[in-house]
């Protein structure tokens, strides 16, 4: 088989698109399908240099959807380098904050992104297939997601001031505690908000049934699951161990200090694409493929411990012997672990000390190397470096969602492509099913929301020597 | 000895008209009659030396236009401290001091307490139409408490004078000339290395942007207190 090789025009990459090119054999089979991220270059270089202290909101930038996750990443790194236990305030205030904004971006991605899609139908009017076209015919729904989202944000805005890049969170802590009227107007709102995460579970559990065929074919294949298991193998987004779990959910690796990630997880760079791709180390790639995310975390987690969530997690993981498959069921998992937030995120603010003022440690550099690893919205997040004698960051290495999940992406568009192209030419069809597979992970990709909510998506078709067959562009 | 009396001065500032000592400098004389002349080399406790330019004005029947911060008054001057030239200028030169070296204030420590990116808005600078130079800038964190980001600072020597006129330990200096200036402490050692830095923070507390800062600060923590600096001054005048 002739391997060719893949140029990246720099014409072609279109500002906010990513590119996914689709490679036929000599038979004019679907080989091989690559996404392609042009983003997220050299983060890690522009950093050294700089003080350790500066780091949470440096890193902060790298996404401007899921700042406060690379913000808790990096301070718990930044902890590490202090060497200091931080107050268990902080510990809770920075919990709270990061379940915020699992909060809104499950409801980001799940009611903008992802139910027009369910709601209208995959092949429906793409000029009418968003929020907009949702809200015309099931504004319910649509005021639903708006009111979550706004929820999770004004938590985040609550707690952290600024809204897209606050520098609440800071090494040692946070940098200012929680007020009583904030504490009280969240505590107030949430019932609601609960309420809506259980009706929006309700409706969903029905329509999935219409799924079956993206079900099997949404990047429905075994891997395995990694994530972070909290306390007695609790669902947790904060703290823990790793935990690697296979295709028939048995545990492979467990209790894997965030310290130690690197004994695990290798890392690989394709020619394709920026986007490192991580694999389980003692199995090899491409063995070693695992996911991370909603899907994952309820995959590998023993127990949930909040009780309406616990609930809908028993039901979970009823639907396949082992853990579940089928990419399509990260959205199921998004909606669990939204009710899951709220839940977790009242429990938190009940907590006795919730408004106590001790929240920041105060060191020096007193680790000449740190790892942070925390749940992201998308997936299981890793911030490590090394600073010298100064506290001035020499390396850094950053492992982010999109990058454990890359293979996996990979192989989904290429199951959805298989399925789907019949020839030389590209269709809607398929267009639309290549954007749901990759919309299914919800890649951390600053393309990934344009205005209206759709994936900027640039299909390429190649023939086995390279020549482009067809392109298409999401409209 | 008796001190020989001190004349007063009538100028006119934007038209309206103002008495002044004769040691005083326009700088001093808008200051007293709330007449804003935007500034960045001065600091009212320490010499002036007219570096940043900021302050430029335009002194009727005098072609170029003139730093108001070390230009003494004048019977009579006419003085303009705003018009479309004098705007321009100003523009130009804050956009050249972010061509210059690194700015970058959304991950700076100073982010929203810095003298030069609130002057930038203040004066409606909207965009650097000069390349930016990115020069590759140390940071020297090697002192236990403060660190020096290269990166950040603008050259106006406010660390330089506060050094050597208030506290007087001259720890730090100007070395090289034109895109290699910079300031160093003692003979271009560590900061932590330095015999002579007491310690005492006064430079941190007076520089105007993000260059010198505490440790440990995190992004947008810096806010600086110079409270202490016409406290000094004051009481060291009167002991005299
Ligand atoms: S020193 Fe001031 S202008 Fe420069 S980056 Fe920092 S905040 Fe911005
Ligand atoms: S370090 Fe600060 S005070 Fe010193 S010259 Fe630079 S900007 Fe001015
Ligand atoms: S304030 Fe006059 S030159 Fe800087």
């Amino acid at each position: 088989m002739p391997r060719q090789t893949i140029v990246i025009d720099p014409v072609t990459r279109i500002e906010g698109h990513s590119k996914i090119s689709i490679h036929l054999d000599e038979e004019g089979n679907v080989e091989e399908a690559y996404f392609h991220v042009t983003q997220f270059r050299g983060f890690e270089k522009f950093c050294e240099g700089r003080p350790f202290s500066e780091m949470p909101s440096l890193m902060a930038r790298i996404c401007g959807i899921c700042p406060v996750s690379h913000l808790i990443a990096s301070a718990k790194a930044c902890d590490a380098i202090l060497a200091v236990r931080i107050p268990p305030n902080a510990v809770r205030l920075r919990r709270i904050l990061n379940l915020a904004q699992i909060l809104q971006s499950h409801a980001l991605s799940f009611f903008y992104l992802s139910s027009p899609d369910l709601l209208l139908g995959m092949d429906s009017d793409p000029a009418k297939r968003n929020i907009f076209g949702v809200m015309e015919s099931h504004p319910g729904v649509a005021r639903d997601g708006i009111r979550l989202r706004q929820f999770g944000q004004q938590i985040i805005e609550r707690l952290a001031g600024k809204r897209i890049h606050p520098s609440w969170v800071v090494p040692g802590g946070v940098n200012e505690p929680l007020g009583a009227a904030h504490r009280d107007r969240i505590l107030e709102e949430l019932p609601e908000a609960v309420g809506i995460a259980q009706r929006t579970l309700d409706w969903f559990k029905v329509e999935m049934e219409k799924f079956r065929e993206e079900i099997r074919s949404f990047a429905n294949f075994p891997t395995m699951f990694m994530g972070l298991a909290g306390a007695d193998g609790a669902l947790d987004h904060y703290d823990g161990k790793l935990r690697f779990v296979n295709a028939a959910g048995q545990i492979v690796a467990d209790g894997i200090e965030p310290a130690d990630y690197a004994a695990h997880i290798a890392e690989m760079a394709h020619p394709w694409t920026y986007l490192k791709t991580s694999f389980y180390k003692p199995l090899g790639y491409p063995e070693g493929i695992y996911r991370v995310g909603p899907l994952a975390r309820l995959n590998i987690c023993d127990t949930v411990d909040t009780p309406l969530a616990a609930q809908e997690w028993a039901e979970f993981r009823e639907l396949d012997r082992g853990p579940a498959l089928s990419s399509f069921y990260f959205h199921y998992a998004r909606l669990i672990e939204l009710l899951y937030a709220l839940e977790k995120m009242g429990q938190l603010l009940n907590a006795p000390d919730v408004l106590d003022t001790h929240v920041r440690a105060r060191a020096s550099a007193n680790n000449s190397e740190g790892v942070g690893v925390s749940e992201a919205p998308r997936g299981t997040l890793i911030h490590h470096y090394k600073v010298d004698r100064d506290g001035l960051i020499t390396w850094a290495n950053l492992i982010i969602a999109t990058g454990h999940n890359n293979a996996a992406m990979n192989r989904g568009v290429l199951q959805v492509a298989r399925h789907f192209i019949h020839g030389n030419k590209l269709n809607e069809g398929l267009l639309n099913r290549v954007e749901a597979v990759i919309r299914a992970f919800d890649p951390c990709l600053s393309c990934s929301t344009h205005a209206d909510g759709r994936l900027a998506l640039e299909v390429e078709l190649l023939s086995h020597d390279g020549e482009v067959l067809d392109r298409c562009l999401t409209p | 000895m008796t001190k020989a009396p001190v004349r007063i001065k009538t100028l006119t500032i934007d038209g309206r008209e103002v008495g002044a000592r004769e040691d005083q400098t326009i700088l001093d004389v808008a200051r007293e009659n709330h007449i804003f002349i935007p500034t960045l080399c001065d600091l009212p406790g320490l010499t002036a030396v007219g570096a940043c330019r900021l302050c430029l004005v335009e002194v009727r029947g005098v072609n170029r236009l003139l730093p108001a911060c070390v230009t003494a008054v004048a019977e009579g001057m006419e003085v303009s401290v705003s018009s479309e030239r004098i705007d321009r200028y100003r523009r130009s030169i804050l956009e050249l001091l972010f061509a210059e070296r690194n700015h970058v204030c959304s991950v700076c420590v100073t982010n929203g307490h810095c003298d030069l990116q609130s002057l930038a808005l203040k004066l409606g600078m909207t965009h650097v139409h000069f390349p930016y130079q990115y020069p590759r800038l140390p940071v020297d964190a090697s002192h236990e408490r403060f660190v020096v980001d290269h990166n950040r600072c603008i050259l106006c020597t406010r660390c330089v004078r506060v050094c050597d006129e208030i506290e007087g330990a001259h720890t730090w200096d100007v070395m090289s000339r034109g895109v290699d200036c910079r300031v160093i402490t003692d003979l271009a050692e560590p900061w932590g290395k330095s015999e002579s830095c007491t310690g005492c923070g006064k430079c941190v507390q007076v520089c105007p942007t993000g260059a010198l800062s505490e440790k440990g600060k995190s992004v947008a923590e810096m806010s600086k207190r110079r409270q202490f600096l016409p406290y000094l001054t004051l009481m060291r005048e009167a002991r005299r």
